[in-house]
């Protein structure tokens, strides 16, 4: 178990001249000892190469990893002990499946007695006690990530578990158990465990940090609630939440907010806005709620489309140029298509950006 | 009730006619010569099994027999492991893994003939680079005199010839390894041996299969290069069982012995491709399988 500390970039060119070079601009970032954290973010965002710097498999190609304060950039994945649970099932197809999960105990050389009880435990966790004697190859490809998950975890004594989409093939149903197994495990067992992912269900609820990243950059590091409630960064608003926040072009005139040639009167933080001039409003689906007509904050929209999820109505609507989605009650009947109504814009979650940074509130 | 579409036989019928030509009918004219004593071509007797019966007591094709068995089982154990090795020191990617697959991939392309002479002039102890060599170095090697010199000489060009082989198809193995699995490796703290014995061996299996019945069957039926080399000499050292087949057929005429002994050389061939093939594919699945019907 271990703290580390990220101070570094990294190109997988040899000498990167701009910043679409870098698979990961400079960042700064730790990881707190027994802390379970995320890697959200789109595919090609830098998530996974992040890993393998932590774990060892990529050495970057600026600056420095410290496990405990110790210079670590160099070492091999063995010298950290990290533990690592790839993508795709990564099992030895000769072994049997208590002999992949002893595999990693082995190599380091662990009485054999030793390796029996941890292997038992490890199997009895994951719910596999009666495979043990089974040969891994034949399994399918659930039980084969499950093994590998085991292998992740069989050792006590790692610096961190890191986790690169382990779910993927796993089927929905499975997903939820092996995520509740996870985070009972993290509990237990206090180890630091940091999981890539894509998905940002999984993120949020694994994880109590989520560190949002976009084009080798991380935009926001924070708790499912503060990535909801408050994006610092529009990419964050965008891609957390379904459907994503909605954004609209406005702009300071006379001393309140202007979208689309209406006022909609003042917002939080008027001097900051005024001195942006022209910025982005931000605001979720969810906190656009059907207003009177005239109210202060609310605009004016035609409806395009509703849709009926079930447990909420999803209304897209057009204004100018620009769609809002907003998230309704379905108690009330949605309103036709083609139908005018007011939407509120300006509430305590609305949020303003200008070149894609949280400006105010 | 379903019906049943006969069309599907149409699309079969060239394949079938291809066979027949190219397979089955050549088959039964041998069939038809292992049961005949053909005198002329006009002339011809009907004797049962008799040619089958002689071919069996010929005490000279079981010496061939036991030769060629020898000879094929040698070109196994060195051919396979030397190849197995020879890919896992290529390199992986990049302009030097070009040129090295070229200049491994020369003696494929060799035709089986030349090949022959090549190494016929290769082992001569006055001109030849091997035999001069050997010569220099004191050894009394004579590859047309000696037979084991012969028949070393024979099993070397093999190994020269086919070992790239098995090196190609085991590379293409390897290279179709995920990365993910080295990298799992170096998680769990793999030593070399370790990641060839639990991640390369094992994912090389198919491979190594086709690899050991390609090298099996063309052993086994290896004619052209000692033909050439050594003539089948010195004495009957270097006969393989198609040298003997073809001086019975075409050097003595002998149509008969020599389909019998034709069916009795593919039979030997067959089954022992079947018990090989079967035998690899139960190192992979048998105790999985094995285990299912425990669990079951």
């Amino acid at each position: 178990m271990a703290r580390i500390d990220l101070d570094l970039a990294h190109s997988y060119r040899p000498s990167p001249r701009n910043d679409d070079d870098y698979a990961l601009l400079p960042l700064k970032l730790s990881f707190a000892d027994g802390g379970a954290y995320a890697l959200l973010g789109p595919s090609g965002c830098g998530k996974t190469t992040m890993l393998n710097i932590v774990s060892g498999l990529v050495t970057p190609s600026h600056g420095t990893v410290l496990f405990d304060g110790r210079d670590m950039t160099h070492a091999s994945p063995q010298q950290r002990n990290i533990a690592q649970v790839f993508q795709f099932p990564v099992i030895y197809d000769t072994m049997t499946v208590a002999g992949n999960l002893a595999f990693p105990l082995r190599n380091r050389g662990m009485p054999r007695e030793r390796i029996r009880q941890r292997v038992g435990q490890i199997a009895e966790m994951l719910e596999m006690s009666d495979l043990l004697d089974v040969r891994a190859a034949g399994l399918s490809a659930d039980t084969k990530q499950k093994i590998s998950l085991g292998r992740g975890l069989v050792r006590e004594d790692v610096s961190a578990v890191l986790f690169d989409e382990p779910l993927t093939v796993i089927d929905p149903q499975l997903k939820w158990q092996l995520r509740r197994h996870l985070k009972q495990i993290h509990k237990e067992l206090k180890l630091t465990l940091v999981y890539v992912t894509h998905d940002q269900v999984e993120a949020l609820t694994f994880a109590e940090q989520v560190i949002v990243m976009t084009r080798g950059r991380v935009v926001q590091i924070g708790s499912a609630a503060q990535l909801f409630e408050r994006p610092e960064h529009s990419f964050v608003g965008y891609f957390i939440g379904s459907p994503g926040m909605n954004f609209l072009p406005a702009r300071w005139r006379d001393g309140g907010i202007e979208v689309d040639g209406h006022r909609l009167g003042a917002g939080p933080e008027p001097q900051r806005l005024a001195a942006a001039g022209e910025f982005t409003l931000g605001v979720r689906p969810e906190h656009v709620g059907l207003a009177a007509p005239g109210a202060p904050g609310a605009l004016p929209v035609q409806v395009q489309k509703t849709q009926d999820v079930g447990t909420y109505g999803l209304l897209t609507t057009r204004r100018g140029d620009a769609l809002i989605r907003a998230r309704v009650d379905v108690a009330e009947p949605l309103p036709a298509v083609g139908e005018r109504l007011w939407l509120q814009l300006i509430g305590p979650h609305t949020c303003f950006y200008r070149n894609e940074e949280l400006i105010a509130p | 009730m379903k019906t049943v579409d006969q069309k599907a036989w149409l699309l079969v019928l060239p394949v079938v006619v291809c066979v027949a030509f190219s397979a089955v009918l050549p088959l039964m004219t041998v069939m038809n010569y292992s049961v005949q004593d053909i005198i002329s071509p006009q002339r011809r007797v009907f004797v049962g099994t008799e040619w089958f019966v002689a071919v069996m007591r010929d005490s000279e094709l079981h010496d061939a027999l036991v030769r060629q068995i020898l000879f094929s089982l040698a070109v196994l154990a060195i051919q396979v492991p030397l190849g197995i090795a020879l890919a896992l020191s290529m390199p992986a990617s990049g302009w030097r893994a070009s040129a090295v697959l070229v200049l491994v991939a020369i003696s494929l392309l060799i035709p089986w003939n030349v090949v022959g002479t090549i190494w016929q002039i290769f082992g001569r102890t006055d001109i030849g680079l091997l035999g001069a060599s050997l010569a220099a170095l004191g050894f009394d090697y004579n590859y047309t005199g000696d037979p084991l010199d012969a028949w070393l000489t024979v099993l070397v060009m093999d190994v020269w010839h086919w070992t790239p082989l098995v090196a190609l198809l085991c590379y293409a193995g390897l290279r179709a390894i995920p990365d993910a699995y080295y990298q799992a490796a170096r998680i769990d703290g793999a030593s070399p041996f370790a990641v060839f014995r639990y991640i390369q061996l094992p994912k090389l299996r198919g491979v190594l299969m086709i690899a050991v019945l390609l090298r099996f069957m063309d052993s086994f039926m290896i004619y052209t290069e000692p033909f050439v080399l050594t003539g089948g000499g010195p004495g009957n050292a270097t006969t393989f069982l198609s040298q003997y087949l073809t001086q019975k057929a075409v050097g003595q005429f002998d149509l008969g012995p020599a389909a019998a002994f034709s069916l009795i050389y593919f039979l030997i061939i067959l089954l022992l491709c079947f018990v090989l093939y079967n035998w690899m594919l139960r190192v992979g699945q048998g105790d999985a399988a094995a285990q299912q019907a425990g669990h079951g």
